[in-house]
């Protein structure tokens, strides 16, 4: 039986990390993820699990440190924000292209500057290029079920990649909600134990990890890693089909809330799409043909999938919560838009909506208003203005 | 057991041959003498800061190094291999690795990643006392990138960020004694040390050092034919003048007491040491002959110091241990 309890996510993280007793964890405090090493070194020091903790100087000396363990053949945790993220930026690079599956929760915060604490997802979004899987949480549970589906996602042998797990720092890590813990048991059954095939700890096989490679091969190792990441969807659907087969709660890339006949979506990340889901009932309430999309996985990209999602649709708002300071839009608008083009999906107009910026509260209502701007876009002949703001104070001038 | 020339260069290189260091460089020899410090049939993880060392001897498909081998980047070598030194003693707890395994750790940097962008990494490191030995080759300046100025340069070195010019004759500031600072760390075991002689003196420290449970630090003189401007082959007469001037005093710290391993009995002048380096040419102009005299100077009150602290440290020692 599963148990059922009532923690934050922080802590339903922190219990994931328990049932799964990585081999190593270095770790850096930073609000609002610091609870999740504070909570882990308890585990440590009670002799709840076999870690190696490594309370290292700074977040650079996390990641790399995460990386000599992983090389050396450990299964490796660790856990950050914002700031902790910005400052790993160039090993999470060294980290993707040594293929070392390193499972990292990102508690989503505003990355500086000036500084902020507190949540939206210009971190994550940051690094969304660094060549690591990325989950996105909704509640509490997806947190704690993301990162037990992401060590098998990134140890998968056709994989090898590392896995952010980013959830919202304080709205969701900080929350209590009722929870559905697995059992320690399964959890080990299904986690299973890392076997790495070359790790520099075997005194059988010496290996070099991290070559100068210039341009002979690095064309070649970087296509390696392209593929991996596209290779991932598959995997990702293979993992949450026995995720599901466990626990009986169903994941796929994307979660799809009334688009049946949906004229008007919203695509949004975390934990906006609980609000938005409320959102979408009362306006169905009203008759108003409201959906909403919620990937689940931003790295590899459901491009395909976000896009047949909308084929029906007459108008969709992107709803991103780090501007993309492009001229453009938000990350989640681009990418959304650019593979609704491929996908030959060019009927519904498309707008960006920056929301939430620095824990910018977003309600119920914010979220009912861009539903409504949206039946005035889907009349127009072509939409005029497409980079817009929710909730921004003062007007746009 | 007494150290052996003859039976150390029976040993295989553990650095292979056929890498890309320069001719007259003294990084690759004083990796192979610290690698000699391992008991044979040990099994070492090695890693190394970006710079010259590790982009001539990995270059991919190619690798010189015969031990497991990492390098991710240039500032973080001591995290790096306190990572695996992490791994290893989780999966040695739980059963994972056979019983015989018995793996050592040992990071390179030059003084670029080591006293500078690495330092942090270095210094965390070493303080969380993770079993390892974190080896700094020191050549004096940013030579991978083509000799640029570190905080481990002399005062009025020639580099290509501290050009010697009309104005401002060279660095300006005086070298960063890194030894100390890592000294400070009280950590088990801190030396000082360079290839000479016999290289007896780095390959007994660098065996004490593997071997000493926790955290140690070696910092080893490292000339560059190229940053410094000597003839190649001159290599080893450079690491001599060096030690002879006490310039680069030989010394170790074991746990916080000061040994001074080499005091030569003719403590030749600094300028002897600094003559032939193309890097302190200018030095040696007419009316410059002020800057040789503060480089002396600062050499004296160096190694003054040291002479003091080993007295300290081993009075306060014999005190402890109920002595006079």
């Amino acid at each position: 039986m599963s148990i059922r309890e009532r923690l934050s996510g922080n802590e339903a993280v922190a219990n994931a990390m328990r049932q799964i007793n990585p081999d190593v964890v270095a770790a850096f405090p930073i609000t609002p993820s610091t609870e999740i090493p504070q909570y882990f070194s308890t585990f440590v020091n009670n002799g709840q699990v076999d870690t190696e903790f490594v309370p290292v100087e700074s977040e650079h000396s996390a990641m790399s440190a995460c990386i000599g363990a992983s090389s050396a053949g450990a299964r490796v945790m660790t856990a950050t924000s914002a700031n902790g993220l910005s400052l790993m930026w160039e090993m999470l690079y060294i980290a993707s292209s040594l293929r070392l599956p390193i499972v990292m929760s990102c508690v989503n915060r505003a990355v500086s500057g000036p500084l902020n604490i507190h949540n939206d997802h210009s971190d994550s979004m940051g690094a969304r290029d660094s060549g690591w899987i990325q989950l996105y949480g909704e509640t509490n549970q997806e947190a704690y079920d993301n990162i037990l589906m992401a060590i098998r996602i990134a140890e998968h042998k056709d994989i090898q990649l590392p896995v952010m797990n980013c959830y919202d720092g304080f709205i969701t890590s900080h929350s209590i909600e009722n929870i559905e813990l697995i059992e320690d048991d399964k959890v080990k059954a299904f986690v299973g134990t890392r076997k790495p095939e070359h790790y520099l700890l075997n005194k059988d096989e010496q290996i070099a990890v991290g070559p100068l490679d210039v341009q002979p091969f690095l064309f070649e190792h970087k296509f390696q890693q392209a593929r991996a990441m596209r290779k991932a969807k598959e995997v990702i659907r293979e993992v949450q089909k026995e995720f599901y087969e466990m626990t009986g709660r169903k994941y796929d890339l994307i979660e799809e809330y009334k688009m049946e006949d949906a004229e008007y979506a919203i695509v949004v990340l975390n934990s906006t799409a609980g609000t938005s889901k409320e959102a979408v009932d009362r306006l169905r309430e009203q008759g108003i043909k409201a959906g909403l999309i919620k990937p689940r996985v931003y790295r590899p990209f459901p491009g395909e999938e976000i896009a047949n999602a909308l084929k029906n649709v007459k108008a969709v708002a992107v709803l991103d919560k780090a501007d993309g300071l492009n001229a453009v839009g938000g990350p989640l608008f681009t990418d959304t838009t650019s593979a609704m083009l491929v996908n030959n999906i060019t009927s519904p107009k498309a707008v960006s909506y920056i929301y939430g910026i620095g824990g910018r509260d977003v309600r119920v209502e914010d979220i009912e208003a861009v539903y409504k701007d949206l039946q005035e876009v889907a009349n127009e002949d072509k939409v005029t203005d497409v980079y817009r703001y929710l909730g921004l104070k003062g007007g746009r001038d | 057991m007494a150290y052996n020339f003859k039976e150390e260069m029976k040993k295989q290189n553990r650095l292979a041959s056929g890498h890309r260091m320069c001719a007259g460089c003294g990084a690759p020899v004083a990796v192979n003498a610290v690698l000699r410090g391992l008991h044979e049939g040990d099994h070492a993880v090695i890693g190394a800061a970006t710079g010259c060392l590790e982009v001539s001897t990995f270059m991919y498909p190619y690798t010189a190094w015969k031990d497991s081998f990492i390098h991710t980047a240039f500032e973080c070598a001591g995290a790096t291999v306190a990572g695996a030194e992490a791994a290893y003693k989780s999966l040695k707890k739980q059963g994972k690795l056979p019983e015989d395994y018995n793996t050592k750790f040992i990071a390179f940097g030059g003084d670029g990643g080591t006293y500078d962008i690495g330092l942090q990494s270095l210094s965390g490191a070493m303080e969380r006392g993770h079993d390892m030995v974190y080896v700094c080759y020191d050549n004096g300046a940013y030579m991978n990138t083509g000799i640029q100025r570190s905080s481990a340069t002399p005062r009025f070195a020639d580099t290509t960020t501290s050009p010697a010019g009309k104005v401002v004759p060279g660095k300006q500031q005086k070298r960063k004694d890194l030894t100390e600072v890592i000294a400070n760390h009280h950590i088990p075991y801190v030396a000082q040390t360079a290839a000479i002689n016999n290289f007896s003196d780095i390959t007994t420290k660098a065996e004490k050092a593997i071997y000493t449970e926790g955290g140690a630090f070696l910092n080893v003189l490292a000339p560059c034919p190229r940053g410094w401007g000597y003839n190649t082959e001159d290599l080893m007469q450079i690491n001599k003048l060096a030690v002879d001037t006490c310039y680069w005093p030989l010394y170790e710290v074991v746990d916080g007491v000061y040994h001074i391993t080499y005091k030569p009995a003719n403590k030749l002048p600094v300028a002897e040491f600094l003559k032939p380096q193309r890097r302190f040419k200018h030095i040696f102009a007419p009316g410059n002959e002020w800057m040789i005299e503060e480089l002396q100077k600062e050499v004296d009150e160096r190694w003054q110091r040291l002479l003091e602290l080993e007295e300290i440290t081993n009075k306060t020692q014999n005190k402890e241990n109920g002595g006079e």
